[in-house]
């Protein structure tokens, strides 16, 4: 194939955030070689995404929490030989002969030419794409560390230009430098919301409230998870103190149900909820602002592992998380997965279980045991610490069913089909679409340029009650758009791959029995994922 | 030159190496920071829709500022279908609003 790597990587890692970072240099330091690939031009990820060095940014940490730990992994990664990708789009990963190795597909080089030379020119449906080029690195073991997308629950007027992803208002800051709007209304639900609060607020925005769904009782009926990560009550009580300091108004149990405006957003309306997250009719308040950050917290990005039949889990937010095993691998063998892809728990869970998926990983290829054991077992038991905390918080923030009351016929649910609420309850009530699947057969939901990463939540609480059987997890074969050319030169995969339930020992030694088992469930809250069936098609 | 912190500029310290540039968008031009995406110029200067949708015409900008909704796409130099949060602006820029399926002007 053009562009390809000819030698094979110990491991590659997909993602170059907190886990991705930590897995790479931890696995360049126990002596494997590594590729790490990221869709951007910089490591750091969402997280720790920062202005590009033409900015000549001289404080990006004052846009950030915890930018210490970002300046120690890019520093290790300066001092490793990690063979560095960046500016690749992965699009799938297949396995090769008979399952010993992964060949990674990604994309690179500017659509544009930079310099209007255009050395590979592709045609694709739209046309040419000039300058792209696909690469293929091959590796021994995965490391899948691809992160997260902000979850959208689907209001009237969210379509409204100055309507913007809470995670989106907070990305165009921490890498572009510009805010959406002078007066911003934050909205939604989860801890995200303070952060964005925080830093719109630093940046000169004025942020009259910051709206969130849930209470934070929630947290309380864990009280025991609470203890174990104090670190967490004192990070609250940083955004609490900062959001005081910009006289920004914290708002409960409420939600925006309504943006108002012709062209662009010029005011909201903010309800109480109840515990369902009904609104309480009644209590609806016009709040004017030229633009509104809104998301209901994080689902887990896990399309190139789902498109290879892995094992899914349900999170304790309905989401779907990769079901691992106690050091982090997936139900395939050779590839393991950290950070947000095991289930939303943050920048720090993140570091510990990319850290602990490399000494894994090293472990497996060496056919040693993992050495520092202790460093280990520390590891494990701070993995597990922060997991706690993470259902806890998942929980207290997921959505609750009454939030579709918020919902008109006419609000649009899919953003790039511009599909109606009315048209999916029509599919539903009209038509007998039982499943999310079907209902984009019927209107075409989910069916365009996102492939439903917007709407998904919503099409699934429209098509089926909480109570029911949950759906199974999206299945999208191509985790970003590609020219077709390069589809059609993809060879044809050896062998499909299989998953196994009997995780290998590492190390074979008694000491280590107890370090690893079968992928699945991997906490009391989650219930395993019925459909784990790796072809439905 | 005093810099107002209270800017997101400002807050960060920065001070780009190169010259300053522009870029049009619709014919009318914008300051861009050396190493801003497209959608973040636009933001900078007010602009937040710059695609009419498909089926109902309505205006649309970014939104998940991340590469995942698609919601930003923009005509840049007469190609649609760009990620306006995923390009990085360059001098001389012409970016235009990109109309429905944004097939308009293609030979295809």
């Amino acid at each position: 194939m053009p562009g390809s790597t000819p030698e094979a990587y110990d491991v590659a890692v997909l993602g170059a955030g907190p886990a991705g970072l930590a897995g790479a240099v931890t696995a360049a330091e126990l002596g494997l070689s590594v590729a790490l690939l990221d869709a951007s031009d910089r490591p750091g990820g969402q997280f720790y995404r920062h202005p590009a060095p033409a900015t000549g940014a001289t404080r990006p940490e004052a846009l950030h929490h915890d930018w210490a730990a970002y300046a120690d992994l890019r520093d290790r990664l300066a001092a490793s030989d990690v063979t560095q990708l960046f500016g690749h789009h992965v699009w799938t990963v297949t396995r090769e002969t008979a399952g010993e190795r992964w060949a990674v597909h990604a994309l690179t080089g500017e659509e544009d030419g930079e310099d209007g030379t255009h050395t590979d020119v592709l045609r694709d449906g739209h046309g040419l794409v000039p300058g792209q080029r696909p690469v293929t690195v091959r590796a021994r073991a995965i490391l899948l560390a691809t992160g997260s997308y902000e979850r959208h629950l689907p209001f009237p007027g969210w379509t409204l230009p100055g309507v913007v992803g809470a995670g989106g208002a907070q990305a165009v800051l921490k890498s572009g430098l510009a805010l959406p709007g002078s007066r911003v209304v934050v909205a939604g639900s989860g801890p995200l919301l303070l952060a964005v609060a925080t830093s719109l607020a630093a940046a000169g925005a004025e942020v009259p409230e910051v709206v969130e769904a849930s209470g934070y009782l929630g947290y309380a009926r864990r009280p025991g998870a609470l203890a174990a990560n104090p670190h967490k009550l004192a990070e609250a009580a940083l955004h609490g103190t900062a959001l005081l300091r910009h006289r920004v108004c914290l708002r409960t149990r409420s939600a925006v149900t309504e943006a108002h405006g012709t062209d662009r957003v010029e005011a909201v309306t903010v309800s109480r909820l109840d515990r369902d997250w009904r609104p309480v009719p009644g209590t609806a308040r016009r709040v004017t602002c030229d633009a509104l950050a809104v998301g209901h917290g994080l689902v887990p990005h896990i399309d190139l592992a789902t498109a290879l039949g892995c094992a899914t889990r349900r999170a304790a937010d309905g989401t779907h998380a990769l079901a691992l095993s106690p050091l982090q691998e997936t139900s395939l063998p050779g590839m393991w997965a950290a950070g947000e892809t095991s289930g939303i728990g943050g920048a720090q869970s993140a570091r510990a279980e990319g850290e602990l998926a490399a000494v894994a990983i090293a472990a497996r290829l060496t056919g040693e045991r993992p050495s520092p054991l202790p460093r280990l077992r520390a590891l494990r038991r701070r993995r597990d610490r922060m997991r706690a905390f993470a259902e806890t918080m998942t929980a207290a923030h997921a959505p609750g069913p009454g939030w579709t009351g918020w919902l008109s016929d006419d609000t649009d649910v899919c953003r790039c089909e511009e599909v109606t609420a009315g048209r999916v309850r029509e599919a539903v009530a009209d038509y007998g679409a039982r499943d999310a699947r079907t209902v984009k057969l019927l209107t075409r939901a989910g069916m365009g340029w996102c492939q439903g990463r917007m709407c998904g939540t919503a099409v699934a609480s429209l098509t089926a009650p909480a109570t029911t059987i949950p759906t199974p997890p999206d299945r999208r074969p191509l985790a970003t758009p590609i020219p077709l050319t390069t589809l059609a030169d993809l060879p044809i995969p050896a062998a499909e791959p299989t998953g196994r339930t009997d995780h290998t020992d590492p190390g074979g030694s008694d000491d280590l029995d107890d370090l690893d088992g079968p992928a699945g469930p991997d906490g009391p809250d989650g219930p395993g994922d019925p459909n784990p069936n790796p072809h439905p098609r | 030159m005093k810099r107002d912190e209270r800017t997101p500029a400002g807050l960060v310290g920065a001070s780009p190496h190169a010259a300053a540039f522009t870029i049009t968008f619709d014919g009318r031009e914008l300051p861009v920071l050396p190493g801003q995406s497209i959608a973040a110029a636009l933001w900078a200067a007010g602009i937040l829709a710059w695609r009419s949708t498909r089926v109902g015409g309505r205006p649309r900008g970014a939104f998940c500022g991340i590469g995942q909704c698609y919601d930003c796409l923009a005509t840049v130099n007469g190609r649609p279908n760009r990620r306006a949060c995923l390009v990085t602006a360059r001098p001389g820029d012409a970016v235009t609003t990109q109309e429905g399926h944004g097939h308009a002007g293609l030979d295809t």
